[in-house]
C-alpha cells in the first residue's frame, strides 16, 4: 500500500500524471464517507428529479390543454356559399387535410313543417362524431336506429310534447319519426332536431352544407390547416371560429406563464439546496485539500480532483433524478389530467448540464475560498 | 446561561448563521409566493375563462322556435315574444351580482338595406358599453365586455347614437368602410366602425338597442340576453332540482355559485324568462378550471417538498460543522437534552426570522406574478402568515432533527479529535 503511495508521489514529482492514483483517490472519498455522499447525491438527486418533473410538466401541458380545450368542439368551420349544398368531395378533402390530427362532422339543415304548420330546423349528421365534437350536450339517449331522431329540449316541446312519433313534412315529403332522447345545450340546437345524415338524405335529398372541424394544434397549425383548406376548396369559405380560438390562447397563455414561473421558482431552490449541501460537504473536506497541498499537490490538481469529483456526482444524480422525475410528472399527468405525461428526452441534457453546473459551482467555490489558508493552519483545526 | 449560549452562537457565527437563515427565508419565500398563486388561480383562470363569453342565456317564456342555420334568422321577425329592457338593471339586485360580469341584450332585426341592389339583411341591436343605474350603483355593460372577441376597426358606436357598426363581410359585400354613410329602411346612419367577429356577426349590422326597437316598433323590446357570470365548476350538487330540495339544503344551492343556480336567479329577477346556461361555455369552463388549477396545487406541493428540503439540508449542514462545539459541552458534563434545546431554540429562531422576512418576500413575489401574467392582484389571505410561520418551524426541526440526534450521540474524545 505505502510502496504504492509512494511511486504516485515519485510519479507526481516527475510531472507524470497518473491517472489511476487520481480515480482511486476519487473512488475512495465517496466510499469512506458514505454518509456525506450519500447525502450530498441525495440532494442532487431529488433537485434533478424536481427540476425534470417541472420542465417536463411545462413542455407537455400544452399539448394537455389543449385536449381539454377541444371539449369546446370544432374551431374550424367551413360553410358553403349563400346556402348551397359543399360539393360532394368536400368532406373527404377535409379529412384528407386534417389527417387523423382532428374530427370532422358534416351538418345539413333543411326547414321542415310540423303537422301542425310551424317551422322547425331539422338537420342531418353523423351522430355518432357530433357525441364526440360536441361533448356537452346534454342528450337523454342517443338515436342509433332509423327514423330516430334527437329532439331538442325547445323543439321537443313543440313536435310531441308527450314523446310520441311525429311527422314532418319538406316539400311535399313527409317523414314519421321516433324521438329518441332529448337535447338540452342552451343555444340554438335546442330548437333543432337532429337525425342522422343518410335519414336525412334519403327523406329530402339535401346535402351538408356545413362541416365542423375541431383541430387539436398549435394556433399556427390551424393557421396552417385553414390555409391547406382554402386552397383544396376554393368555392366555400373556410374560417376559424375566433370565439374559442382566442379563449383558448389566453388561457393556456397565462397557465403556461403561471408554470413556468413556478418552474423557476422551484428549480433555483432545488439548486439552492444542492449548493448548500455541497459547499458544507467540500468544506468538511479541508483537511483531504490541506493533507494533499502539504504533500505537494498542485493548485490545480486539487480543484481538478474536487471538480471531478462534482461533476461525477451531478452526472449521476441528473440521470437517477431524471428517471425519478419523468415519474414524477407522469404521475401527475396521470392524477391530473388522466393521461401520463410522455417523458421529453429533450429535457435530458439541460438538465444534466445544469446539474453538473451547480455541483461545479458548490464544488469550486469553498476551494476558492480555501486556496490562501496555509495548510498547517486547516490540520491543526483553526 | 442557556440564553446567553443562544446569543453568543448567532453573535460569533454570523456567516453560517446567515447561510441557514438565507435558506430557510428562500424556502419560505417560495413556499408563500407559490401558495398564493395556487390558491388564488382558480379565481384568475375563472376569470380569463370569460374570454369565452357568456356562460348564460336568458330567453322570454314563451318563446317560439328559432327558426335558424348558420346564425341565420329565417323567421319573420315581429314574432314571437320578447323580455323587457326596463328589467335588465335588476341583475344588479341578484344574489350573485358580484359574480356578474356583465350582460348584453339582443334583438334582431330584418332591414331593408337600400343599396345599388336593394338587400335584406339582419340588424342586430345590442349594448355596447351602455351605462346603467340599479339603485345607488352605476355601472357599465354591454357586448365589450360579454364578448371580448368582437373586434372593431374604427371606433365602437355610442349606446345613446343611431350609428352603426357594419359586419366585415357585409361591409365587403356592400362596398362600405368606417365612416361612411348607410341607409337602413329609408334613414341613413354613420358607420363608425367595422366589425369581425369571425361568426354570424360578420354578415350582420350591428346597431344600439334603441335603434333595433325604433326599427321594430317595440320599444323595450329585447329578443334574448347574453350573461357572463364567474361560476364554480358543476357537480353532482349543482344538478340537483331545487324543486326537490329542502331548507339548508335548498339555501346551500341558492348560495353557490353554480351556473344552474345563477341561472335560476335571473329567472326570478326577471319576469317571464326562461334562463339556462350555454352549457358548451359553462360546461367545458368546469373542466379546464379544475385541470388548472389541479396542476397548480400539485406543483405547489413540489415547490413545497424542494424548499422543505433546502431548509433542512441547509440545518443539516449547520449542525454538522459544529460538532466539536457539542463535544466540548459534553465534555463539560452538558447532558445530551441541554445540547439538543440549545440547538433547537437556535433552529425556531432561525424559522421564525426566515419565515417573517421569507413571507413578507414571498407576498411581493406573488404580487409581482400576479401583475405581470393576470395584470391583476393576487391576494394574500391574512391567515396564510400564521400557517407559514408554522410550516416554516415545523420544517426546519425536522431538517435539524436528524442532524441533532447525531450531534448529541457523538463521543465527545471522537468529536474533539476531529474524527466524527
Amino acid at each position: 500500500m505505502s510502496s504504492r503511495r509512494n511511486s504516485a508521489l515519485i510519479n507526481r514529482r516527475a510531472g507524470k500524471p497518473h491517472t489511476s492514483m487520481f480515480l482511486r483517490m476519487l473512488m475512495r472519498a465517496a466510499v469512506l464517507r458514505r454518509g456525506r455522499a450519500a447525502s450530498a447525491l441525495l440532494a442532487m438527486v431529488v433537485a434533478a428529479a424536481v427540476a425534470t418533473a417541472m420542465l417536463n410538466l411545462y413542455v407537455d401541458v400544452q399539448a394537455k390543454l389543449r385536449k381539454e380545450f377541444r371539449n369546446y368542439g370544432a374551431n374550424i368551420v367551413v360553410v358553403a356559399k349563400d346556402g348551397q349544398a359543399l360539393p360532394a368531395d368536400a368532406f373527404d378533402k377535409v379529412n384528407s387535410a386534417l389527417a387523423g390530427h382532428g374530427l370532422a362532422v358534416p351538418f345539413a339543415y333543411v326547414v321542415a313543417r310540423t303537422s301542425d304548420g310551424q317551422s322547425v330546423v331539422v338537420s342531418g349528421t353523423d351522430l355518432d362524431q357530433v357525441r364526440r365534437l360536441d361533448s356537452w350536450w346534454s342528450v337523454t339517449a342517443w338515436p342509433n336506429i332509423t327514423q330516430d331522431a334527437l329532439v331538442g329540449a325547445r323543439a321537443s316541446l313543440v313536435v310531441s310534447p308527450q314523446g310520441r312519433a311525429f311527422d314532418l313534412s319538406f316539400q311535399e315529403r313527409t317523414i314519421r319519426l321516433n324521438p329518441a332522447g332529448t337535447l338540452r345545450t342552451g343555444a340554438s340546437e335546442d330548437s333543432r332536431i337532429y337525425l342522422s345524415l343518410k335519414d336525412l338524405k334519403s327523406w329530402t335529398g339535401v346535402q351538408p352544407s356545413t362541416i365542423e372541424i375541431a383541430s387539436s394544434g398549435s394556433s399556427e397549425e390551424i393557421e396552417a390547416l385553414i390555409q391547406k383548406l382554402s386552397q383544396a376548396l376554393p368555392a366555400v369559405e373556410v374560417r376559424p371560429i375566433r370565439q374559442i380560438m382566442e379563449g383558448e390562447a389566453r388561457v393556456l397563455g397565462k397557465t403556461r406563464a403561471t408554470l413556468a414561473a413556478a418552474a423557476v421558482l422551484i428549480i433555483a431552490t432545488a439548486a439552492l439546496c444542492v449548493l448548500s449541501t455541497l459547499i458544507g460537504w467540500v468544506f468538511d473536506r479541508r483537511r483531504d485539500f490541506a493533507i494533499m497541498k502539504a504533500l505537494g499537490a498542485s493548485e490545480r490538481l486539487i480543484s481538478g480532483f474536487f471538480a471531478a469529483e462534482a461533476a461525477a456526482l451531478g452526472a449521476v444524480g441528473a440521470i437517477v433524478g431524471f428517471g425519478i422525475g419523468v415519474g414524477v410528472a407522469a404521475w401527475i399527468g396521470r392524477v391530473n389530467f388522466h393521461a401520463p405525461v410522455v417523458p421529453r428526452f429533450s429535457v435530458l441534457p439541460i438538465v444534466v448540464v445544469g446539474s453538473i453546473a451547480v455541483a461545479l459551482i458548490s464544488a469550486v467555490l469553498p476551494i476558492f475560498l480555501l486556496r490562501r489558508v496555509q495548510p498547517a493552519m486547516i490540520l491543526r483545526g483553526e | 446561561m442557556f440564553g446567553r449560549l443562544v446569543y453568543e452562537s448567532f453573535r460569533r457565527q454570523k456567516r453560517r448563521k446567515l447561510l441557514a437563515g438565507v435558506a430557510i427565508t428562500l424556502g419560505v419565500g417560495v413556499a408563500t409566493a407559490m401558495i398564493a398563486v395556487a390558491t388564488d388561480i382558480g379565481d384568475k383562470i375563472s376569470r380569463e375563462l370569460r374570454t369565452y363569453g357568456a356562460n348564460l342565456v336568458v330567453t322570454p317564456q314563451e318563446d317560439t322556435l328559432d327558426v335558424q342555420i348558420g346564425g341565420v334568422d329565417l323567421k319573420p321577425p315581429s314574432d314571437g315574444a320578447y323580455l323587457n329592457e326596463a328589467d335588465l338593471p335588476k341583475i344588479r339586485g341578484t344574489f350573485w351580482h358580484h359574480n356578474i360580469i356583465g350582460f348584453a341584450p339582443m334583438l334582431p332585426v330584418s332591414v331593408r338595406v337600400n343599396d345599388a341592389d336593394a338587400k335584406n339583411a339582419t340588424l342586430l341591436g345590442t349594448y355596447f358599453s351602455k351605462r346603467l343605474t340599479f339603485g345607488k350603483e352605476d355601472f357599465a355593460t354591454g357586448v365589450r365586455i360579454t364578448h371580448p372577441w368582437w373586434k372593431v376597426q374604427g371606433a365602437w358606436p355610442d349606446d345613446n347614437s343611431t350609428d352603426v357598426l357594419l359586419g366585415e363581410s357585409l361591409a365587403a359585400r356592400l362596398g362600405r368602410k368606417a365612416g361612411d354613410e348607410i341607409e337602413i329602411s329609408g334613414q341613413p346612419h354613420r358607420i363608425v366602425g367595422i366589425l369581425s367577429t369571425g361568426g354570424v356577426e360578420d354578415n350582420e349590422i350591428i346597431a344600439p338597442l334603441a335603434l333595433a326597437q325604433q326599427i321594430l316598433g317595440k320599444p323595450g323590446a329585447v329578443r334574448r340576453l347574453y350573461v357572463s357570470a364567474l361560476t364554480k365548476p358543476e357537480d353532482a350538487f349543482a344538478r340537483r332540482d331545487p324543486q326537490t330540495l329542502r331548507g339548508a339544503e335548498y339555501d346551500r344551492w341558492y348560495c353557490s355559485p353554480y351556473a344552474a343556480s345563477i341561472a335560476f336567479q335571473l329567472q326570478e329577477a326577471i319576469p317571464h324568462s326562461h334562463a339556462e346556461q350555454i352549457r358548451q361555455i359553462a360546461q367545458n369552463e368546469g373542466t379546464v378550471l379544475s385541470r388548472i388549477k389541479g396542476l397548480m396545487l400539485l406543483v405547489t406541493l413540489a415547490a413545497l417538498f424542494a424548499s422543505a428540503l433546502a431548509v433542512s439540508a441547509a440545518m443539516a449542514t449547520a449542525i454538522f460543522e459544529r460538532r466539536t462545539e457539542v463535544g466540548l459541552m459534553k465534555a463539560l458534563g452538558a447532558g445530551s437534552i441541554s445540547v439538543a434545546a440549545l440547538f433547537f431554540a437556535e433552529a425556531l429562531l432561525l424559522a421564525l426570522i426566515g419565515g417573517v422576512v421569507g413571507f413578507a418576500g414571498g407576498s411581493l413575489l406573488a404580487r409581482q406574478i400576479g401583475r405581470s401574467i393576470f395584470d391583476s392582484q393576487i391576494t394574500i389571505e391574512p391567515v396564510l402568515f400564521p400557517v407559514i410561520l408554522a410550516i416554516a418551524v415545523i420544517v426546519t426541526f425536522a431538517g435539524s432533527a436528524m442532524a441533532i440526534r447525531r450531534a448529541v450521540k457523538l463521543d465527545p474524545v471522537y468529536a474533539l479529535r476531529g474524527e466524527a
